[in-house]
């Protein structure tokens, strides 16, 4: 058998070498401009009678003459499939530039289009979205199709957002018309540049009586999504706003404890934080090393307990070789943990250099949508949970447990402690240990919004601090409502004033807060008050 | 000579049984420490004589990074080249037959200490050549130092450009061999064509002036002023919500890109919430100015894939100078035990830290001393073949003839070229947007002129 298929192959080789010569003569005879007639002769001769007119298409954009490219394109673009994306990327390795450029935006269309079908919800809304860009009016049938047969929303949102941007774009005036109703029912704000257009040539003073009907329906429309739009950025807003107040909040509780229950000013909480986020960066390293691939991304959970655990052990000796010694001299234990601060950067500059990373799990990258317009990141919904679940554990730990009560007795009355039997000395360091894992947990959960790196902790003490003092010293309550009040008035701020004099106002506004309340939001009543 | 020392310390040391009166102690005692003077001058003097018979008295240079403090994380990786680099020169016999002895000094990231080293440097080490300087305020901070004592300092990254020092030689980018050919990428056919620029920079000198000129060419070249977004961000900002959130109603409608020119850590704070907030680098390209392979080593690169950086070189760089240049790197590292060893990477302002070193050897050769008014003229017109290519330094203006490359970040945190300038593009100090008529020669003018 397989000799003879060999036979057969060398037949018509040399068939084809017999044919190709006569035409070879010809083509010299003939001169240049024949010559490459004949070639296209051959080429279509030795592809015999499979010839469809993509093959034909594939051999025009090669062609030097711009007309005959751009037909091909156009059949290529109208007939072809994903199935010619290798040979357009050979054709295209061995082009020329100018070719190559013409490919490119055929072949990126071939690719939308077969990613229109992909399993993956993500890569068929951002082929839709790259469509949708494309102006190539070809693409509005693709896209309706695959809108008719998809289940998830926001796909189909934007693939119909993507058909009515090409519709809009077309010269259709009918579906152009269509094309704003349906834009402005979506709120698309990336078809608000476009209406825009609309309405200007509708305004000039040579418009045509359909242009300028097309302007009154896109100014409607555009109408329609400004307020819709306004309505969402009041809700991203107030998300923002919650979810830097939940930073903030994750970042002082630990600190109000530390500070607020036990008076003492640790300046080395910030890198107690950069001790936690270095702990969930070596759980990573672990990981990476010594577990399968597919279990990579439960670090993130096991670096939880470590964070905390860590930072805990390093807040136990701390207050055991430094801080217990310093009681009742807030200067010098200032100046101590200021030191201790300096040295725990340093080290962690020494042994980890100043470039780590954590990278987040996947169920923590990306975001939800909720509604048109609104997008909220994973990993600060993620921070909101937490640091509400935090607060909920401190609570119960501090109101609603005999451990608690302990703690509570120790910092209201010492002497009245000891002589009931409670071990003050074991109390606080129990209580500075758990100050500084929840440190940790804050630099924990800090690795999904910044890097890891030794000027973490110098990154947020200040705010940390700010938050606590402004809540008032030594009540939980205050430091969330400060919390809230800081983040909150930050986001309300920044978009008009800017990143930079918002902070600045934020810091004259506490400044101010407190010329008028000295001790802060919540300020403690009584005896202890005097103290 | 040594004789003559142990002489006198014998004579300084009392014995138990004379019991020496303090008036007697003191005597003697100061007898035996001019002893020890002149002995150690005697000593240093016929050394200095020995060395001077010989003309191998080594050339001293200084360098001038910081090696704590914030900076330390991109200063480190230039004070490790320059020394790569004067190890190789002392390898192959040292300029002129003198060794090369560097002097490292730390400033620590601390404006006011990069003065006060610099002094130190020129006056009491007197080295001839000072390479150093990362950001564009420690350098202006150095600048006044090294006019008043005519030093020479070599400065090896990009920077804003509006200088024209006759002590310094500037080894990286001018604004118009990075920014400005950046944008213009941008605005080609072949870079995407956009429309629409949202320039975000940290509140500094550099990045204020980059968008300065950025906001020049681009009005120059009739992008409307409602589409040209400017933002800045204090030092160290961790929160990007509200400028993604208007990035993303900026880029609405497509053709907007982002020119970054965001510094050290808030860039990936920056990039994370970037993709989170569902953008990507094909709705609003980020090109950055500040992001370069050394920053990109041990970061979390995921969030950063598809985006662009302008260099004038990159590791990536295909040519067999670099392939030598980025192995050499990697084994000086790791023989000197340097924090990551191999797993070290070049970027653009090590290799003009790399070719700066060699340039200023072949003007003292050039030349034939160390002297800086000699060396500074030796330097114009000099060409190096670098590892990214020849370069050439400017006949008159002190900066660099370099090339001109835009990279896309890849996974691994290196870049794959996606467009490189027509050979080497001419450094223009004064940017012809915001100062057409300034311009910058040391051999016709006196520095700083007025064009007619």
């Amino acid at each position: 058998m397989t000799c003879r298929t060999v036979d057969v192959t060398r037949l018509s080789c040399s068939g084809a070498i017999v044919i190709v010569k006569p035409f070879c003569l010809c083509a010299l005879l003939l001169g240049c401009f024949l010559c490459l007639i004949t070639v296209q002769a051959q080429a279509a001769d030795s592809k015999a009678l499979s010839l469809s007119p993509l093959e034909q298409a594939l051999t025009q954009i090669t062609s030097e003459d711009e007309a005959v490219r751009e037909a091909g394109l156009r059949t290529i673009t109208e007939q072809g499939d994903s199935s010619l994306i290798p040979r357009l990327d050979e054709i295209r390795a061995s082009a020329d530039r100018s070719i190559r450029l013409a490919i490119k935006p055929v072949m990126d269309l071939l690719k939308n289009r077969a990613k229109l079908e992909s399993p993956e919800a993500d890569v068929r809304r951002s082929a839709a979205t790259d469509l949708g860009t494309s102006g190539k009016s070809v693409a509005i049938s693709w896209l309706d199709q695959a809108a008719a047969k998809e289940a998830n929303k926001w796909v189909r949102y934007t693939m119909e957002e993507s058909a009515a941007l090409l519709k809009l774009a077309g010269v259709d005036q009918a579906a152009k018309r269509t094309a704003i109703e349906k834009l402005g029912d979506l709120a698309s704000q990336n078809a608000v540049p476009a209406l825009q257009e609309l309405v200007t040539t509708g305004k000039a003073a040579e418009a045509t009586e359909t242009q300028q009907a097309l302007a009154q329906s896109a100014n409607a429309s555009i109408e329609r999504i400004e307020t819709w739009a306004a309505w969402s950025n009041a809700i991203e807003t107030i998300f923002r706003g919650i979810s830097l107040s939940s930073i903030l909040l994750i970042m002082s509780v630990g600190l109000a404890i530390v500070f607020g229950l036990m008076g003492v000013i640790n300046m080395a909480h910030g890198e107690l934080m950069m001790v936690g986020a270095y702990a969930t960066f070596i759980t990573q390293e672990l990981f990476r090393a010594f577990v399968p691939q597919n279990f990579f991304d439960y670090y993130f959970a096991v670096a939880m307990p470590m964070a905390f655990l860590v930072a805990a052990g390093c807040g136990l000796v701390l207050e055991a070789t430094v801080i217990r010694f310093l009681y009742g001299r807030p200067l010098e234990t200032m100046l101590a943990t200021w030191g201790i601060s300096l040295v725990l950067m340093q080290a962690a500059r020494v042994y980890f250099g100043d470039l780590t990373a954590v990278a987040a799990p996947a169920w923590l990258s990306g975001g939800v949508q909720v509604m048109v317009g609104v997008f909220l990141p994973n990993n600060r919904l993620f921070i909101i949970a937490l640091s509400a679940v935090c607060v909920l554990a401190i609570y119960a730990i501090l109101f609603r447990s005999n451990l608690g009560l302990r703690v509570r007795a120790v910092m209201q009355n010492r002497n009245m402690s000891a002589c009931l039997g409670i071990p003050t000395r074991k109390v606080d360091a129990y209580t500075f240990a758990f100050g500084s894992g929840l440190a940790g947990i804050a630099g924990w959960a800090l690795t999904l919004i910044g890097n890891v790196e030794p000027g973490l902790g110098q990154n947020y003490i200040v705010d940390s601090f700010m938050v606590v003092v402004t809540g008032g010293v030594g009540k939980l309550a205050g430091t969330i409502v400060a919390s809230l009040g800081i983040g909150g008035l930050n986001k309300l701020l920044e978009p008009s004033m800017g990143a930079v004099y918002g902070k600045v106002c934020i810091l004259v506004l506490v400044i101010l807060f407190l010329q008028w309340r000295p001790s802060g939001l919540f300020a403690i009543k009584g005896r202890q008050a005097d103290t | 000579m040594s004789e003559i020392k142990k002489d006198d310390s014998n004579v300084a040391l009392p014995t138990a049984e004379q019991r020496p009166s303090r008036r007697e102690f003191l005597v003697q005692g100061s007898k035996a420490a001019a002893g020890v003077g002149i002995a150690a001058l005697l000593g240093n003097l016929g050394n200095w004589a020995l060395s001077y018979a010989a003309d191998k008295e080594p050339i001293k240079i200084g360098v001038l990074h910081s090696l704590s403090g914030t900076m330390a994380i991109s200063e480190v990786s230039l004070r490790d080249t320059v020394l790569m680099a004067v190890d190789e020169i002392n390898a192959k016999g040292g300029v002129m037959g003198r060794q090369v002895k560097p002097v490292v000094v730390d400033p620590a990231s601390n404006w006011d200490l990069f003065a006060e080293k610099a002094k130190q440097l020129l006056l009491e080490d007197k080295v001839a050549v000072v390479f150093g300087c990362w950001t564009s305020v420690s350098r202006k901070s150095v600048l006044p130092v090294f006019e008043k004592n005519n030093g020479l300092l070599f400065y090896p990254v990009q920077y804003e450009g509006e200088e024209c020092s006759r002590n310094v030689f500037y080894t990286g980018a001018a604004p118009n061999q990075q920014a400005v050919p950046a944008v213009e990428y941008l605005m080609s056919k072949e870079g995407g064509g956009y429309k629409k620029f949202y320039l975000l920079g940290t509140d500094y000198v550099y990045p204020r002036t980059t968008n300065k000129i950025l906001r020049a060419m681009l009005l120059a070249k009739k992008v409307h002023e409602a589409n040209i977004m400017e933002e800045y961000t204090p030092f160290h900002h961790q929160d990007y919500q509200t400028i993604v959130g208007k990035i993303k109603k900026f880029a609405a409608g497509g053709g907007a890109t982002v020119i970054s020119t965001i510094n050290g850590d808030s860039n990936v704070p920056f990039y994370k919430e970037f993709a989170n907030q569902g953008l990507r680098a094909e709705d609003a390209p980020i090109m950055a100015f500040s992001v370069a392979e050394d920053e990109l080593r041990g970061m979390d690169t995921s969030a950063l894939v598809g985006h662009l950086a302008a260099w004038n070189y990159y590791q990536s760089v295909d040519t067999p100078q670099n392939k030598k240049f980025v192995a050499d790197f990697k084994a000086y590292c790791k023989k000197n035990n340097l924090p990551d060893g191999e797993k070290r990477v070049t970027d653009d302002p090590i290799e003009a830290a790399y070719f700066g070193v060699h340039v200023w050897k072949q003007a003292v050769e050039k030349a034939g001393k160390t002297d800086v008014d000699a060396v500074r003229k030796a330097v114009y017109s000099q060409k190096f073949l670098a590892p990214g290519g020849e370069i050439m330094m400017d006949a008159a203006n002190h900066h660099t003839y370099r090339p001109v490359l835009i990279g896309e970040i890849l996974k691994d945190g290196q870049f794959k070229v996606v467009s490189r300038s027509k050979g080497l593009v001419k450094p223009e100090p004064w940017s012809e947007y915001t100062n057409p008529d300034k311009g910058c020669d040391w051999i016709s003018h006196q520095g700083t002129y007025q064009k007619k």
